[in-house]
């Protein structure tokens, strides 16, 4: 069989859904820095986004999971810690799948833009901390929704 | 032992057991948000741990895990600040130590991004941003409720009165720290008292909190010379698996 060329590897890892948002791929999500081959072993590079996540090794094994399905025998997943994982990798097709679900995608600002729901800008954050370590509580003053806001790293 | 090995578990004993403690509020916390909250920074913190004893481990160079070295020493093994083993009080009480731990920790984190040693300013460059919201959280919850009602304020500054005297063991260096200032891995931990020292001062005003008078330091947790009678305690908890199942796996 043909090796895969790495922009091959990068759909095929473009369809494993995040396991905590499945709205968004592990490429939406930015952590997949590099895929090269070493020999019969294809290398996959990736970045934890935060270093508790408990996503994180739920992570690895869909990788290696979907990898077989394509037919690759050897995969060695390697942890990258440096430079660190942020929030400006989110892909853009990602930030707007985020969008569509509900989730405000990170802003430079700090803050959401606009209520994911109605668009109000009216908005306040709840908490720091939401129901995944990489989201806040905010709530939309205009609709009265809470939502979850991808915070900013 | 190297320097290296002991700065690294020096940090990561006090994550490890800061964040144990933390966890222990998991469900019990007086609102949602804010059990979500320390939730999510003792992830964060066991996270770490998992990088600095990660490292611990592999400059070890015995073949040990971070998962060794977390669950398989006894308490005159670790090496974690004697603050971060202090039982939880109330939810105050919890906010204050976590407050005077952020403030100390962001400004070491901040530090060790410039350190000699790569691996070691990897982790600092990722756990800086943990850090970061952690004391953004910890600050504004020490203000509101030291600045809040009478019986908050009160609560407060009997959490700063009993914990305040845990702090001043950050900043004492024994020859450990010494050679790891020396080779670049760790900055001199005095130099990083005087911009805490500033901090903290900022805030106790903000939240209408007195400081102590007192600079008596309750010390020996970082060099394992003696911890308080409470890390055993959470030891036996923490460990019990490990300790009833020798060797078990998943």
């Amino acid at each position: 069989m043909m090796q895969a060329t790495s922009t091959e590897v990068m759909a095929w890892l473009d369809e494993v859904p995040d396991p905590e948002i499945p709205v968004i791929s592990l490429v939406d999500l930015g952590i997949i820095r590099a895929v090269e081959w070493a020999g019969d072993v294809l290398e996959v590079t990736v970045t934890p986004t935060y270093s508790g996540c408990p996503a994180t090794s739920v992570i690895n094994f869909d990788i290696e999971k979907a990898l077989r399905e394509h037919g690759v025998e050897q995969v060695l997943l390697k942890r990258q810690l440096s430079p660190p994982w942020t929030t400006d990798w989110l892909s853009a097709k990602g930030r707007e799948k985020l969008e569509e679900y509900g989730i405000a995608p990170p802003q430079p600002a700090g803050g959401p833009k606009h209520c994911p729901r109605c668009e109000s800008q009216e908005l306040e954050k709840l908490s720091q901390f939401g129901s995944t370590p990489c989201k806040a509580q905010w709530r939309c003053k205009s609709c009265l929704e809470p939502f979850d806001y991808f915070k900013c790293i | 032992m190297s320097a290296l090995y002991e700065f690294c578990l020096r940090m990561g004993d006090s994550t490890l057991v800061l964040g144990h403690r933390v966890s222990e509020w998991c469900g019990l916390a007086p609102v949602l948000e804010e059990d979500i909250a320390l939730a999510n920074t003792a992830l964060d913190l066991i996270g770490q741990t998992q990088l600095w004893l990660g490292l611990a481990a592999e400059v070890e160079g015995s073949g040990k895990t971070a998962d060794d070295l977390a669950f398989l020493r006894d308490v005159w093994d670790f090496r974690n600040a004697l603050l971060c083993e202090l039982p939880n009080g109330d939810f105050g009480q919890t906010l204050m130590r976590q407050y005077l731990f952020d403030e100390w920790h962001l400004g070491m984190l901040k530090a060790l991004q410039g350190s000699s040693d790569d691996r070691v300013s990897a982790i600092a460059d990722k756990a800086v941003k943990e850090a970061s919201y952690h004391l953004e959280r910890s600050r504004d919850t020490v203000i509101g409720l030291g600045d809040g009602t009478e019986e908050s304020h009160a609560r407060m500054q009997a959490a700063l009165d009993y914990l305040y005297p845990y702090v001043g063991e950050f900043f004492i260096a024994d020859a450990l720290d010494d050679a790891a200032a020396k080779e670049g891995i760790a900055p001199e931990l005095n130099s990083l008292k005087a911009g805490y020292d500033a901090a903290i001062a900022a805030t106790m005003n903000a939240a209408t909190l007195t400081l102590p008078e007192s600079k008596f330091a309750h010390k020996g947790g970082r060099t394992g010379r003696t911890h308080t009678e409470h890390l055993g305690h959470m030891l036996t908890n923490m460990q019990w698996l490990q300790r009833a199942y020798p060797g078990a796996s998943w």
